[in-house]
């Protein structure tokens, strides 16, 4: 039986296994908290047998990128994203750290060549539990809430 | 390992092969050049030195290794002479020089500099020192030393003094040295020990770490002793700096307990850490060290060259 906690939507992306509390910073992270966007569905802190607890994020009207995929896993590294086209589920991922990080994460090394010059930044993943990257350019790692605040 | 091309960014980028192909081939082209009096593999080759920030040492031994390949060299040593101070890009200045250079030697005061000019770069592209973050050719021609002087770098016991919270030569070294079968003595004031998420990787690497602010009761076991300078411009306040400034200084007198055989190291420049007087000794190394840095670099120039 599918766990249809909020409502049905016809078409979008339905991201699932949020942790519980993060749904904020994943409609932040994508963009998602302008008003002229599709119609929004939140169900926060839904029981789940996974994570215990966790939220689900339902966009209407629009499915998401691979590279907001990448987005979304660097916050809510166990979500699984469902692509719905016509009241069914066409397509499902897990997401999944990806072994670089282009374009998405600032850093936070004021002194970074990155921060300075026309180039994407861009991370390599050192470890992925707990989520540790290295700049590419100026080397040091970033763990933690260091990285959520570049996002 | 293709050489011909590569570009030298970061110590990183070398697995232990490279490091003893580059000091096995430093070690060759310092016996030809002892031979020969002058070579000349990288004769008709334009190295290119763009020093944005500016550095003596680094740089004469750059273009003294160029000329005595019998290349020859172009640059600058200060950005304050450039277009960079019209506000040109760093790619725009690398994209312009390469068409006027075979291989590229940058010193620039921003981290992520030298892979930046790497990547925008045909040519090769020589890291010497990309703000707080890699200098590799100085940890390279550190182990050239080491290994000229002892024939080998497994079984030393190699103690670091100083800085070893902002040193960036010693992070690279340390790290660069977990390839061998070292042990390593981190000496250091309390306030400027060794970053632990380094200590930590030494650790798993098999390295044998100990952590101590005993410098005489550390010398006794030591083979090498690799003293660096408290640089006051990577303290973020000066009360930190003023804390430990001095608080350690290499004398005859504190030799006395060495093995015979010690050797003592320092990437220079010195400030009183060093007391002249042990220039004199047997265990003064330092000099030496920096005659390493030619035929390292020739290597390096000569291999990314792909002349040799
Ligand atoms: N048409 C739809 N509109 C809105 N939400 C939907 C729609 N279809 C499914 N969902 C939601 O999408 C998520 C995934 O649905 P699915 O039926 O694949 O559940 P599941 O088998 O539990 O999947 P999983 O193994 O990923 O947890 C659930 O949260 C479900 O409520
Ligand atoms: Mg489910
Ligand atoms: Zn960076």
């Amino acid at each position: 039986m599918p766990e249809l906690k909020v409502e049905v939507i016809p078409e979008g992306t339905v991201i699932d296994h949020i942790p519980a509390g993060k749904w904020l910073k994943v409609i932040e992270i994508l963009g998602l908290t302008k008003p002229n966007g599709g119609t929004l569905l939140i169900a926060s802190n839904v029981p789940s047998k996974k994570l215990g607890r966790k939220d689900i994020v339902k966009v209407e009207g629009r499915y998401l990128s691979e590279e907001e995929v990448n987005k979304i896993a660097l916050i809510a590294p166990n979500a699984t994203v469902n692509i719905v086209k016509d009241y069914k589920i066409a397509e499902k991922f897990k997401v999944s750290i990806p072994d670089e990080i282009v374009g998405i994460l600032r850093c936070p090394n004021p002194n970074c060549v990155s921060n300075h010059e026309y180039v994407r930044p861009k991370f390599h993943v050192v470890s992925k539990e707990p989520l540790k990257l290295r700049c590419h350019y100026c080397e040091r790692t970033i763990e933690g809430e260091e990285i959520l605040k570049n996002l | 390992m293709e050489w011909k091309g590569r570009d030298v960014v970061s110590i990183r980028d070398f697995s232990k092969e490279d490091i003893e192909f580059v000091l096995k081939v430093a070690e060759r082209l310092e016996e030809e050049l002892n031979e020969k009096g002058s070579l000349d593999y990288a004769r008709g080759k334009i190295l290119a030195t763009l020093f944005f920030e500016p550095s003596t040492r680094t740089r004469l031994s750059f273009e003294s290794a160029m000329h005595r390949l019998g290349g020859s060299v172009i640059g600058f040593s200060s950005a304050s002479s450039t277009s960079v101070k019209k506000g040109e890009s760093l790619a725009d200045t690398i994209r312009t020089v390469e068409q006027y250079s075979d291989v590229i030697v940058i010193r620039h005061p921003m981290e992520g500099a030298a892979r930046l000019a790497a990547e925008v770069a045909e040519v090769p592209v020589i890291n010497a020192g990309d703000g707080s973050n890699q200098h590799p050719t100085q940890t390279l021609l550190d182990l050239y030393t080491i290994k000229r002087a002892f024939g080998r770098i497994d079984g030393l016991k190699i103690g670091l003094l100083g800085d070893l919270k902002y040193g960036r030569t010693v992070h690279s070294l340390a790290e660069a040295l977990a390839f061998y079968d070292v042990e390593l003595y981190l000496i250091s004031p309390e306030l400027l020990r060794m970053p632990k998420h380094i200590v930590e990787e030494l650790k798993v690497r098999g390295v044998r770490v100990y952590e101590t602010t005993d410098l005489e009761g550390a010398i006794p076991e030591l083979d090498v002793l690799y003293v660096t300078r408290i640089q006051r411009e990577r303290f973020p306040d000066e009360e930190e700096y003023l804390k430990v400034k001095g608080s350690y200084q290499v004398n005859c007198k504190l030799l006395k307990n060495a093995k015979e055989t010690l050797k003592v190291m320092h990437p220079l420049p010195r400030v009183d850490e060093i007391h002249p007087e042990v220039d004199k000794s047997e265990h003064a190394l330092y000099f030496r060290q920096v005659f390493s840095g030619v035929p390292v670099r020739m290597a390096l120039l000569g291999l990314t060259l792909g002349v040799l």
